[in-house]
C-alpha cells in the first residue's frame, strides 16, 4: 500500500497538479481579450508590466496594502496559514527524504520541530477561519458548504501528518492517510478554488495591467494598493 | 415571448419612441410592463457564452468568500453593515447565479438583478482595490448592466438616457442647432464683458478641442462661458465642434454597448474632421471615463487611446497654472478650509490624483484631505447614473451618508467637486442633511481668482 501511494499514485497526483496548473494558466491567458476586458495588453505593455509588478508585490507582502492593513488580524492568520502550508509542504525533511529516494533530488530542509509548529499553525488558522466564517455576518452570508470543503481539503494533510509524526495512533495507517490527503489536495488544486495557487498571480497581474495601462498608470507614479 | 410597448428588449432609436417613453411620467406604465417581460433565456446564455471570458469567470470562481471587500463598499457602511451589501454577496447572488443556472432565470430574478446592479453598486471600483485577488465588482456590475439592458430590464431613466444618445448623440435633447445657438448666445454675453473674446466653432487645426456635458448646454450654459473665458485668458488656440461635442455617456451607465460606440465615434469623428492637437474634456468624471478611457475599446481602436491625445479639465488647469499661462491673484486664494472630492472615474480609475493636488496647492491656503482620499476615496454616492434614477432615490440618499461624514470630518465647509455627478450628489446631500456646506466646480473659482490681461479689459469711455 505504502509503495502504491508513494509510487504510481504520487506520480498521478503530481502529474495532475502540474499539468492541471499549466492548463489553467494557458486557458486563463487565452481567454484574455483586449477588447472585452478593455485593456490593451499588447500596447503600452511596459506600463502594464510595471502595474503588474506593483499589484503582485504589494499584495504578497503582509501589510503591503490598504486592504491588508485594514484587516490586521485576518492578515496575520492568512499569511501564517499560507506560508506555513507552503514551507512545510516543500521543505519538510521527511518530504525531501522521499524526494531523494524516488528521484534523487533534495531541497534545503527546515528542522522537524519547525515543521511541527507550522502544522499546528495551519490547524489553528483553519479553526480560526471557520470561526470567522460563522461569527462575522459579512462572511457568513457569502460562505457556502464548498468553502468548508476547501478548508477541509487543505487542513487534512496537516491533521493526518501531525498524528502520524507524533505516532498518536497506528503510524502505518496515518502515514498512508497523510499521503492520500496530500495527494487529494494536489489533485484538487487545479479543479477547485484552490486553483488560486496560480490564479491569484494571474488575476493580480491582470488587474495590475488594467490599472497600469488604462486606469491611470500612464498618468501617475503608479497605483497605491 | 411577451414584451411591453414601453418596456421591451429593443433599444430606442427614434425621437417618436423616445417621446412616448418620456410621456410615461416616472415610468409607471414602464415598470408595470416590466413585471410581465419575459426573459429570453437562450439569448441571455448565448451572450454570456460569448462574453463571459477568463477574467470574469475567474473572479466569480476563485472568490474566497473572505469578506475583505465588505467595508470597502460605501453602501455596506452607509446601511449599517447590512450583509446583503457585501460586494461579493451582491455579485454572487446575481451574476454568479445567472452563470451557475446557465441563464435559466425568471422575470423576478432579473428585476432583482436590475435593482442590485443600479441601486446597490455605482461601479466605483473601490472594492477591487481591497480584494486580494483584485476582483472588481464595478467591472462586473457594468457587465451585468449590459446583460440587463439587452433583456430590457433597465431603469426607466437609463432607457431614456440611452435613447437620447442614440437619437441626439447627447444625453439630453440638444440638437446641433440648439447647441450652436447656445454657443453663439454665450459668445455674445462674454463679448459684452470681455471685448474680443470668442467661442470659435469648428475651427480646424486648433491646439485644443473642447468637449463637454450636455447638461451644460441645456441647464448650465454659464459653465460654457466660464470655460470660454478661461481658455481666452490663457491665450489658448481652441475650438468647440458643432457635432461631436458631447462627452458623457448615459449609454455606459445603461449598459448599452452599441449606443456607447455610436456616441464616442461621434466625438472621434470631430477629431478627424477638425484635426486639433489635443482634446480637453469638461469637469465631468464619467464623461472622461467613457470617451477617453473606455471609448477607444468600444470603437475598436487597437491603441486603446483616443485618435488624438485627450486630457481632463483638471490636467489642463494644472498645466496653465504651472506654466503661468493663467495667472492667479495670490490675494484671492481660498482662505477658508476647503476639501476636494476625488471623482472615482478619473482619480481611482484615471490616475489624476497628483495633478488635482497640484491645483489645490495653487488655489487654496488651507486644503484639507478627506480620509480616505485619492485612489482610495469613496464614491460621492451618486455615481453610475444613480443620481438620476427616481426608483432608487431612497437608496441613493442613504448612501450619501458616507460622503457626508467624510466631509464633516475634514472641518471644511467648502467642497471643490470637479465632476458633474459628484457636484449633484453633494448638492442633494446638502438639501437632505443640511450640514451647511458650499460646493463648486473649478471654473467659477478660477474665474474669480484669475488676473485679467489688459487687452481683455473694457476700454475706458
Ligand atoms: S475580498 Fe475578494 S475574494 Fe474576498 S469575498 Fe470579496 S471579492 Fe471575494
Ligand atoms: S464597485 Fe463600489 S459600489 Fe460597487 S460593490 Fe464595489 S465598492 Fe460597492
Amino acid at each position: 500500500m505504502y509503495q502504491f501511494v508513494t509510487g504510481p499514485l504520487a506520480w498521478l497526483a503530481f502529474g495532475v497538479f502540474f499539468i492541471g496548473l499549466i492548463v489553467r494558466t494557458v486557458l486563463y491567458i487565452k481567454g484574455l481579450n483586449w477588447k472585452m476586458d478593455r485593456v490593451t495588453y499588447g500596447v503600452n505593455t511596459k506600463y502594464g508590466v510595471k502595474g503588474a509588478f506593483r499589484s503582485v508585490i504589494s499584495w504578497i507582502l503582509p501589510f503591503g496594502t490598504h486592504g491588508w492593513r485594514s484587516h490586521p488580524v485576518f492578515t496575520v492568520i492568512t499569511f501564517v496559514f499560507h506560508l506555513s502550508l507552503l514551507i512545510s509542504a516543500i521543505f519538510l525533511p521527511a518530504h525531501n527524504y522521499i524526494l531523494k529516494q524516488k528521484w534523487g533530488v533534495s531541497l534545503i530542509t527546515i528542522p522537524e520541530a519547525v515543521g511541527d509548529i507550522m502544522a499546528i499553525a495551519v490547524m489553528i488558522a483553519v479553526v480560526l477561519f471557520i470561526i470567522r466564517r460563522i461569527a462575522l455576518t459579512e462572511v457568513r452570508i457569502i460562505t457556502t458548504a464548498y468553502d468548508y470543503l476547501i478548508l477541509l481539503i487543505a487542513v487534512a494533510p496537516f491533521v493526518t501528518g501531525f498524528i502520524a509524526y507524533h505516532q498518536f495512533f497506528d503510524y502505518e495507517l496515518w502515514v498512508i492517510l497523510h499521503i492520500l490527503s496530500g495527494e487529494l489536495m494536489l489533485i484538487a488544486i487545479p479543479f477547485t478554488k484552490l486553483s488560486h495557487f496560480v490564479l491569484f498571480f494571474l488575476s493580480r497581474i491582470q488587474i495590475g495591467m488594467d490599472f497600469g495601462i488604462k486606469r491611470g498608470g500612464m498618468k501617475n507614479s503608479g497605483f497605491v494598493w | 415571448m411577451a414584451e411591453g410597448k414601453l418596456c421591451n428588449r429593443k433599444p430606442i432609436n427614434t425621437e417618436e419612441e423616445l417621446k412616448e417613453l418620456m410621456a410615461d411620467r416616472g415610468g409607471r406604465k414602464y415598470y408595470e410592463e416590466m413585471e410581465s417581460l419575459d426573459v429570453d433565456q437562450d439569448a441571455l446564455w448565448s451572450s454570456i457564452r460569448k462574453t463571459f471570458l477568463s477574467r470574469l469567470k475567474t473572479w466569480i470562481e476563485i472568490c474566497a468568500r473572505c469578506g475583505m471587500c465588505a467595508d470597502s463598499c460605501f453602501f455596506y457602511l452607509a446601511n449599517d453593515k447590512d450583509p446583503t451589501q457585501v460586494p461579493s454577496y451582491k455579485i454572487q447572488s446575481t451574476l454568479g447565479e445567472i452563470v451557475r443556472k446557465k441563464g435559466k432565470v425568471d422575470n423576478e430574478f432579473m428585476r432583482m438583478t436590475m435593482d442590485t446592479a443600479w441601486s446597490k453598486c455605482t461601479c466605483c471600483n473601490r472594492c477591487a482595490i481591497y480584494c486580494p485577488f483584485g476582483i472588481d465588482m464595478g467591472v462586473m456590475f457594468s457587465y451585468v448592466r449590459g446583460l440587463c439592458f439587452s433583456q430590457g430590464f433597465v431603469p426607466w431613466e437609463m432607457k431614456i438616457g440611452s435613447g437620447m444618445h442614440r437619437v441626439y448623440r447627447a444625453q439630453m435633447d440638444v440638437t446641433t442647432e440648439d447647441w450652436v445657438d447656445t454657443v453663439e448666445f454665450e459668445e455674445e454675453g462674454i463679448e459684452d464683458e470681455y471685448p474680443g473674446m470668442k467661442i470659435p466653432v469648428d475651427k480646424e487645426n486648433a491646439d485644443i478641442l473642447y468637449t463637454l456635458n450636455a447638461r451644460e448646454a441645456k441647464h448650465y450654459p454659464e459653465d460654457i462661458s466660464e470655460a470660454a473665458i478661461l481658455f481666452n485668458l490663457a491665450g489658448e488656440n481652441w475650438t468647440v465642434p458643432s457635432e461631436g461635442w458631447e462627452e458623457t455617456s448615459l449609454t455606459m451607465f445603461a449598459g448599452d454597448w452599441e449606443g456607447c460606440k455610436m456616441q464616442v465615434e461621434n466625438v472621434y469623428d470631430a477629431m478627424d474632421r477638425l484635426k486639433p492637437k489635443r482634446m480637453v474634456v469638461t469637469e465631468c468624471g464619467h464623461a472622461y471615463r467613457a470617451t477617453i478611457l473606455e471609448g477607444p475599446y468600444w470603437a475598436g481602436l487597437k491603441s486603446g487611446k483616443t485618435p488624438i491625445e485627450s486630457i481632463h479639465y483638471v490636467e489642463w488647469v494644472a498645466e496653465v497654472l504651472r506654466s503661468g499661462k493663467l495667472k492667479i491673484d495670490p490675494s484671492k486664494k481660498i482662505k477658508e478650509p476647503v476639501t476636494l472630492q476625488d471623482s472615482c472615474n478619473y482619480i481611482r480609475n484615471g490616475g489624476l490624483r497628483e495633478v488635482t493636488r497640484e491645483i489645490m496647492s495653487y488655489l487654496a491656503e488651507d486644503f484639507r484631505e478627506m480620509t480616505p482620499c485619492k485612489d482610495h476615496n469613496f464614491c460621492c454616492g451618486g455615481g453610475g447614473g444613480l443620481n438620476g434614477i427616481g426608483r432608487y432615490h431612497k437608496q441613493r440618499n442613504a448612501g450619501l451618508k458616507v460622503k457626508r461624514d467624510q466631509i464633516l470630518a475634514t472641518g471644511a465647509k467648502f467642497v471643490i467637486a470637479p465632476c458633474h455627478n459628484c457636484w449633484d450628489a453633494i448638492r442633494d446631500m446638502e438639501g437632505i442633511y443640511k450640514i451647511g456646506i458650499k460646493w463648486s466646480f473649478l471654473k467659477p473659482l478660477l474665474l474669480d481668482m484669475a488676473i485679467i490681461p489688459d487687452h481683455f479689459k473694457p476700454e475706458e469711455e
